[in-house]
C-alpha cells in the first residue's frame, strides 16, 4: 500500500512508504559542548589513542608468541595410564577445590555445584544483591570484601594446584610431553636424522640383535620385562624400547642404569639378584643390551 | 570519489544516523588516561574485544589446516606447527590469545565490579557480561581438546567426569558433550562444532547486546 506524498500538516507521519509511524528519537547524543570537563570526540581523537594502547599490547603479545611456541605433546593415547591430567590454568582453582576432602567423594556436590554455584551465581546476580546507590568500593565493605576474599581464594587454589603438579612431575621423574617432544625434535635435527613425526606412520620396529644369545634368555628372567616387554619394545614414550638401546648407551652406562635407575625407573640391581640372577648374568645382560644397535642387523646382512 | 559513493548509498539508506549511533559520541574526562593516568583501568574492556577479534581471525586461519578427526587432528596441528610457513605464529597467537583474553576479561570484570558500574540502570549489561564470561570459558574448554594430544585428551576426560558427577543432569551433560559413552571421535567433532560455530555465534550475539547497551546508556559517571 503506497502512501500519498505526505502532507506536513497530517497528524500521523509514516517512515518512507511503510506503515511504520515515524517518531521523534529521544536518544540522539547531546552536543559535545553539553558535557562537563575535558571530554573528547571518540572518532578520531580518542580512537587514535586507543589504537596506540592496542599497538603496545600487540607488541608484547607477539613477543610472547615468538618467544614461546605453543605446546604440542604426543598424540592422545587412551591406554596411557601414567599421564597426569591438567586443565588449562584458568580452571585450576576449580580443579584444586575438588581435591579437598570436604569437596570430594561423598561431599562431591559441595565441590561441583554448591561452591562454584554460590560463587558464579553471586557474581551473576551481583546487581540484585548489592542494590545500594553507593558505587565507591570502600563504601560497600560487604561486596568488596567478598570479592577480595574470592580473589585471594582463587589465587591460592591456582598456585597450590600448580605447585602440586610440579611436585608430582618431580617425584615421578616426568618431563611434560610438549617439552620432551620439542627436545626430541631438536636432538633429531642436530644429529641430522629425519624429524620424528608422532602420530605419523609407525617406524619399523628395531630388530633384536643376537636373539640366540644367552643374553636374551637372561633378559627373559630379568625384572626388565615387566616394563620393557618380552620383545624389548617397551611402551613409548613413557617406557622406552630397549631394542636399539645400544645406540644411546654403552655397557657401563646400562649397568649404571640397572644399579641406580633413571627418570621414572627405580634401581633394579637388587630386584634382579632376588629373582635369581647372578652378578655375572647381569653383566652378560648389560653387554648384550649394549649390542642392541638399530643398524647392527643391516651390517650383518651386508657382511 | 569516496564521498560520492558515500552520498549515493546515503541517499538510499540514510546511513548517517547509523554512523552517529556507532561512532559519534563523546569520551568523558574520567575515563580518558590522557587526563587521569589511573583511568587506564577503563582500557581492559576494549583490549578484551581487540584480542577477541584476533582470536576470531587467527582461528579462521587455523581452520584452513585443522582436520577434526581423531587420526588427522594431531597430524594437522603438528603439520601446521612445524611445516607451514608462519603456522607456529598463527597457532601461537590463538594459543596465547586464549589465555590473554581471559586475563583481560577478568581485569575488565574487576574494574566494573570495583567501580560499582554494574548498578542500576546497568544491571542487564552486567548479566550479559557474565554470560560472555561463561561463553569464553566454554570456548577455552572446547578449544583445549582440539590438538588431540595427551594433555588435551586427559583434561577433557577429567572435565567431563567432573560434569558427570552432578546429580540427575550430569549423566546427560556427559553424553551431550561426549556424543556417546567415551571421549572419542564424536567428542572431537562435537567440540569442534561447539568451538567454531555454536559458541562464537553466542559470543557475537552477546557482544552485540553488550555494545548496544553501552551506547544506549553511556559509560558510568565519575566516582
Amino acid at each position: 500500500m503506497a502512501h500519498q506524498p505526505h502532507d506536513p500538516n497530517e497528524k500521523v507521519v509514516y517512515v518512507g512508504d511503510s506503515r511504520v509511524r515515524k517518531y521523534e528519537k529521544n536518544n540522539i547524543p547531546r552536543d559535545y559542548s553539553a558535557y562537563p570537563g575535558k571530554s573528547e570526540a571518540f572518532v578520531p581523537n580518542f580512537l587514535l589513542k586507543e589504537w596506540m594502547v592496542g599497538a603496545v599490547v600487540m607488541v608484547g603479545y607477539m613477543m610472547l608468541v615468538i618467544a614461546h611456541p605453543s605446546p604440542l605433546g604426543y598424540p592422545a593415547d587412551p591406554t596411557n595410564t601414567s599421564f597426569i591430567p591438567m586443565p588449562d590454568w584458568y580452571f585450576l582453582f576449580l580443579y584444586q577445590l575438588l581435591k579437598y576432602p570436604y569437596a570430594a567423594d561423598s561431599y562431591i556436590l559441595l565441590g561441583t555445584l554448591v561452591v562454584p554455584g554460590l560463587a558464579f551465581g553471586g557474581l551473576l546476580l551481583a546487581p540484585f544483591l548489592d542494590t545500594g546507590k553507593e558505587r565507591r568500593f570502600y563504601r560497600r565493605p560487604i561486596a568488596s570484601s567478598l570479592m577480595l576474599l574470592s580473589l585471594i581464594a582463587v589465587g591460592y587454589l591456582t598456585i597450590v594446584s600448580w605447585q602440586h603438579y610440579e611436585h608430582e612431575l618431580e617425584v615421578n621423574g616426568i618431563i611434560p610431553e610438549h617439552i620432551q617432544r620439542e627436545e626430541e625434535l631438536l636432538a633429531a635435527i642436530e644429529a641430522g636424522k629425519p624429524v620424528p613425526e608422532p602420530g605419523g606412520e609407525e617406524p619399523a620396529p628395531v630388530a633384536i640383535v643376537d636373539k640366540d644369545d644367552e643374553g636374551f634368555q637372561i633378559y627373559q628372567k630379568a625384572t626388565c620385562t615387566t616394563c620393557h616387554g618380552d620383545e624389548l619394545k617397551g611402551m613409548p614414550p613413557q617406557l622406552p624400547a630397549l631394542a636399539g638401546i645400544g645406540d644411546k648407551y654403552s655397557k657401563e652406562e646400562i649397568l649404571g642404569i640397572i644399579e641406580n635407575g633413571i627418570g621414572g625407573m627405580q634401581a633394579q640391581y637388587q630386584a634382579n639378584l632376588d629373582s635369581g640372577l647372578t652378578e655375572a648374568d647381569i653383566d652378560l645382560l648389560a653387554d648384550w643390551l649394549a649390542r642392541q644397535k638399530s643398524d647392527a642387523g643391516e651390517e650383518v646382512e651386508e657382511g | 570519489m569516496l564521498k560520492s559513493v558515500y552520498n549515493w548509498i546515503d541517499e538510499r539508506l540514510d546511513i548517517t544516523p547509523m554512523w552517529r549511533d556507532v561512532a559519534d559520541h563523546e569520551v568523558p574526562e574520567h575515563v580518558n588516561p590522557a587526563h587521569h593516568f589511573s583511568a587506564f583501568v577503563y582500557c581492559f574492556g576494549g583490549l578484551t574485544f581487540f584480542i577477541t577479534v584476533i582470536q576470531i581471525l587467527s582461528g579462521m586461519f587455523l581452520t584452513m589446516y585443522f582436520v577434526p578427526d581423531i587420526i588427522n587432528a594431531y597430524k594437522s596441528v603438528d603439520y601446521l606447527q612445524h611445516k607451514v610457513a608462519f603456522g607456529v605464529i598463527v597457532r601461537g597467537m590463538h594459543h596465547w590469545g586464549a589465555s590473554l583474553v581471559i586475563v583481560m576479561m577478568f581485569l575488565h570484570t574487576l574494574r566494573v565490579f570495583f567501580t560499582g558500574s554494574y548498578k542500576a540502570p546497568r544491571e542487564m549489561n552486567w548479566i550479559v557480561g557474565m554470560l560472555i564470561f561463561f561463553v569464553m570459558l566454554g570456548l577455552g574448554f572446547t578449544g583445549y581438546l582440539l590438538p588431540w594430544d595427551n594433555k588435551a585428551y586427559y583434561a577433557t576426560k577429567v572435565g567431563i567426569q567432573i560434569a558427570a558427577s552432578v546429580p540427575y543432569a550430569g549423566e546427560y551433560i556427559a553424553i551431550f558433550l561426549q556424543g556417546g559413552d567415551i571421549v572419542g571421535a564424536q567428542t572431537l567433532t562435537r567440540f569442534f562444532a561447539l568451538h567454531v560455530f555454536f559458541l562464537p555465534g553466542a559470543l557475537l550475539a552477546l557482544l552485540g547486546a553488550h555494545f548496544f547497551m553501552i551506547r544506549k546508556q553511556g559509560i558510568s559517571g565519575p566516582l
